[in-house]
């Protein structure tokens, strides 16, 4: 099988450095062992919130220099301070051009509202959500936040409290229809996405209780378990009398199923293949260069292509895997950075800043993937996997997935140009 | 000392980190409320299981064995695995009549050929079906594929000794539907081959695979007619240094994978010698100097991915051959699940759910003037034939008609 390009991994990195590719000709597989962490997704990507010692962030593009001077092997610091600019404006960019519709901008951030009702710093967020300008200012004077009776994954009264810290009133509502009764047979189940199911088809009624019950509240806030169908969002937002925005619940996430859907479909639109539920298994490598990846699936068939990207993710996918003694790369095996001291890996206060956030697998400044502390030539790593970062304290791990792939995609094409 | 090793079970169930995609893209829990879900169903399910047996839900009933919360899963869970092993290991229902009748399709197959035009005319008529419908609940709204008046192994008999010309030889796993049903599929299979310079055998012995078995509690008797296949493929592979190909993605599914686990028998030696026809013909086009020649007719076609065509990872192979036509549009569908899961959907207190299960893929199909859909499950087939207005083809049939 013969590729420009194979990337391995199918989430939020692997898809955005292979959509770029295509869009410049290239021929593209990904191979994708299970689906991503987008499903997990808050509703909004992330660019830096806070630098390394802790500092919050207001404007991630005048940061960048404190953060290079901070975490010299951090993937942004490897991208430079220049680059870091034009990539996030190439970013907004490429999702606008795409029509994923996000609002925000690399040089303010603004305020998105977590499942608890904590306001916190973001870059861009999905359509219909609810975001502020300011931490401590809402859009509205009072609001009607709406739950269905016996799901769990959302919480009304807590967003109330916060809400009102900020001098927002809030009136709750909880609600049912006859239709989800079918879920409570099984009350484990009662989860967004199987809620989501029956809201879709249920638009007409959810929009007559919204309108009924929302008396003279300026807007409603939902929980995100409705649109897994895209266009039922908008019919409900028509058929409401007032503005409806959107609040993430626990995951399984809507709006980065939806979203991993629409990047997955415009991959496959564009002209790429994309295989799900396979994983890499072996390559052969001369020199430093790798020439052929061999998967599961496809046994002796191999993949040949002139470069190979590397986005399996962090822990959770995968990408890379922590037994009790060490911490390895499973498709390469390639270097990771971590401590040999187990006990620098966590901090027993779970909320604290811990080592194995920051371990990953080690590149040059041009993302290429390191093997027994030598370069691989044409191994690319993308994403959630690379060392020097935290993107739980520094909020920065959307971003870092975006533009590193940008980044890669730039790399493989003017070396191709060169020839 | 590595202590992990020990608390690892064969399907991974200790990895389930409770996320629940596996149940965002389970097709039945989609549609049908009584199906808890993969994630329940499954490695929640398993935990409790592994307690106390008591605590099996007959509601696993409702899986099809898909597979797709296995491509689905971030974390490498078989989770399909576990619930069809827990069904087996657990089920207490006896499989009614109806499901034997269904599940042997080798034997109702031999028993039908030889009267294939009545018996085909029997099944159509509607007193006939109310009765399937009222004693035995088999939808009345389902058609039985038509059976062939003769066997494909009948007639490949006469052919055996021109096939055994040829200096290369695989040998074909051909299926009951080939045999019973659709004896065209073999010639069209035994024409490409042969267009290519090899020649086509047939297995020493050959059974149904017995996935349908397997999905209707026969299990023992899919035991006994897996090892009649694995012997014989031994035989090819082994012995005589013949690869396997089949046609069916299921039929190929069910003996590379569900025969280690979930029947309990080791394949490994042969695993790799059996595959999909369409597969063998990629890798020697892509490997060597042959060339297909092909006609310059035009053809518009939409491709249809099978579920276990998705878990193979195969319908690449599919897809580029049929790609080297050279006059042929083809669509690739969104992969979801036709919703007809062999015998499942042929049952009556399945057909709502069958149906429901579909209806996205049956949209995809009407939207557009394809002049086939090409798939390569026959199962798939007769539901998009059932459910749509289009008519169903394998890739190797399309492939024979567009030779030279």
């Amino acid at each position: 099988m013969k590729f420009d390009t194979v990337i391995i991994g199918g989430g939020l990195s692997g898809l955005v450095c292979g959509i770029r590719l295509l869009q410049q000709g290239q021929r593209c597989v990904i191979v994708s062992s299970g689906q991503s962490a987008l499903h997990f997704s808050s509703g909004s990507f992330d660019l830096l919130n806070a630098l390394p010692n802790g500092e919050n962030v207001i404007n991630p593009l005048s940061s960048i220099n404190d953060l290079v001077e901070q975490a010299p092997k951090h993937p942004y610091s490897k991208i430079g301070k220049d680059n870091f600019e034009k990539l996030s404006s190439e970013a907004e960019q490429f999702f606008r051009e795409i029509d994923v519709e996000l609002t925000g901008t690399a040089r303010k951030n603004h305020y998105r509202i977590t499942p608890m009702g904590i306001l916190k710093p973001t870059w861009l967020t999905m359509d219909g959500f609810a975001t502020a300008e300011s931490k401590d200012n809402l859009p509205w004077n009072k609001v009607s936040i709406f739950n269905i009776t016996g799901f769990l994954d959302f919480y009304p009264q807590f967003i109330a409290d916060e809400f009102l810290k900020t001098g927002t009133e809030s009136d709750i509502h909880l609600f049912n229809l006859e239709a989800l009764d079918q879920l409570r047979r099984n009350p484990s189940e009662m989860r967004s996405t199987n809620i989501a199911r029956i809201l879709d088809k249920n638009i007409e009624e959810v929009s007559r209780i919204l309108n009924e019950k929302s008396g003279d509240s300026e807007a409603v806030i939902f929980p995100a378990c409705i649109g897994l169908e895209a266009s039922s969002l908008d019919k409900l937002r028509k058929l409401v009398k007032k503005p409806v925005v959107l609040i993430p619940t626990m995951p399984p996430s809507i709006a980065g199923i939806h979203t991993q859907q629409y990047l997955h479909d415009y991959f496959v639109k564009a002209g790429g293949v994309y295989m799900l539920g396979d994983s890499i298994r072996n390559a052969d490598m001369q020199e430093n260069h790798i020439s052929k990846v061999y998967s599961f699936n496809h046994g002796d068939i191999p993949f040949t292509a002139d470069n190979f990207v590397l986005a399996t993710g962090s822990y959770f996918s995968q990408g890379l895997i922590a037994t009790s003694d060490e911490i390895y790369e499973p498709v390469f095996n390639l270097d990771v950075s971590y401590s040999t001291d187990r006990k620098e890996w966590y901090n027993p206060k779970m909320f604290e800043q811990q080592g194995y956030h920051h371990y990953g697998v080690k590149t040059d400044d041009s993302f290429r993937g390191m093997y027994k502390e030598k370069v691989i030539q044409n191994l690319f790593v993308a994403g959630a996997i690379l060392e020097g970062f935290d993107p739980i304290k520094e909020g920065s791990g959307a971003g870092v997935s975006i533009l590193t792939s940008l980044s890669i995609a730039r790399t493989i094409l003017s070396n191709k140009e060169r020839g | 000392m590595n202590l992990q090793q020990h608390n690892i079970s064969e399907n991974n169930f200790e990895q389930c980190i409770k996320c629940t995609v596996c149940t965002v893209y389970c097709p039945v829990a989609a549609v049908n409320p009584d199906y808890p879900g993969p994630k329940q169903a499954g490695p929640d399910g398993e935990r409790l299981r592994l307690k106390k047996g008591d605590f099996y839900d007959e509601a696993l009933k409702y899986c099809i064995n898909c597979k797709r919360c296995e491509v689905a899963c971030p974390s490498n869970v078989k989770i399909g695995d576990i619930i069809q092993s827990a069904r087996i290991k657990y089920s207490k229902k006896k499989p009614k009549v109806r499901d034997f009748i269904l599940a042997n399709t080798d034997l109702v197959g031999t028993l039908a050929t030889p009267f294939a035009p009545i018996v085909n005319t029997t099944l159509g008529l509607k007193p006939v079906k109310a009765v399937l419908d009222s004693v035995f609940k088999i939808d009345h709204r389902r058609q039985f594929p038509k059976y062939s008046f003769g066997t494909f192994e009948s007639w490949y008999k006469k052919q055996a000794d021109s096939q055994k010309s040829f200096p290369k030889q695989v040998s074909y796993f051909h299926g009951c539907y080939v045999n019973y049903n659709n004896p065209q599929l073999g010639k069209d299979l035994i024409k490409v081959f042969n267009a290519m310079g090899i020649g086509v055998q047939l297995l020493k012995k050959e059974k149904c695979c017995g996935v349908a078995l397997i999905s209707n509690g026969f299990i023992d008797q899919a035991k006994k007619q897996a090892k009649v296949n694995v012997a014989s493929i031994r035989e090819s592979v082994l012995e005589k240094n013949i690869p396997v190909v089949a046609t069916s993605s299921s039929c190929t599914f069910t003996i590379r994978d569900e025969y280690p686990h979930l029947l309990d028998i080791d394949t490994k030696d042969v695993r790799d010698q059996v595959e999909l026809a369409t597969r063998y013909i990629y890798r020697l086009l892509s490997s060597s100097d042959m060339k297909l020649r092909f006609k310059d007719e035009k053809i518009k076609v939409a491709y249809h991915t099978p579920c276990h065509m998705e878990k193979l990872g195969w319908s690449y192979y599919s897809i580029e051959l049929l790609k080297l036509i050279p006059n042929i549009e083809l669509t690739v569908l969104d992969s979801q699940c036709c919703g007809i899961a062999g015998t499942y959907g042929f049952k009556k207190e399945n057909y709502r759910t069958s149906q429901d299960i579909g209806d996205g893929l049956f949209k995809q199909i009407e939207s557009t003037d394809y002049d086939y859909v090409v798939t390569d499950c026959e199962t798939c087939k007769w539901q998009i034939e059932m459910s749509t207005s289009k008519k169903c083809e394998h890739p190797i049939s399309i492939i024979a008609k567009a030779i030279l």
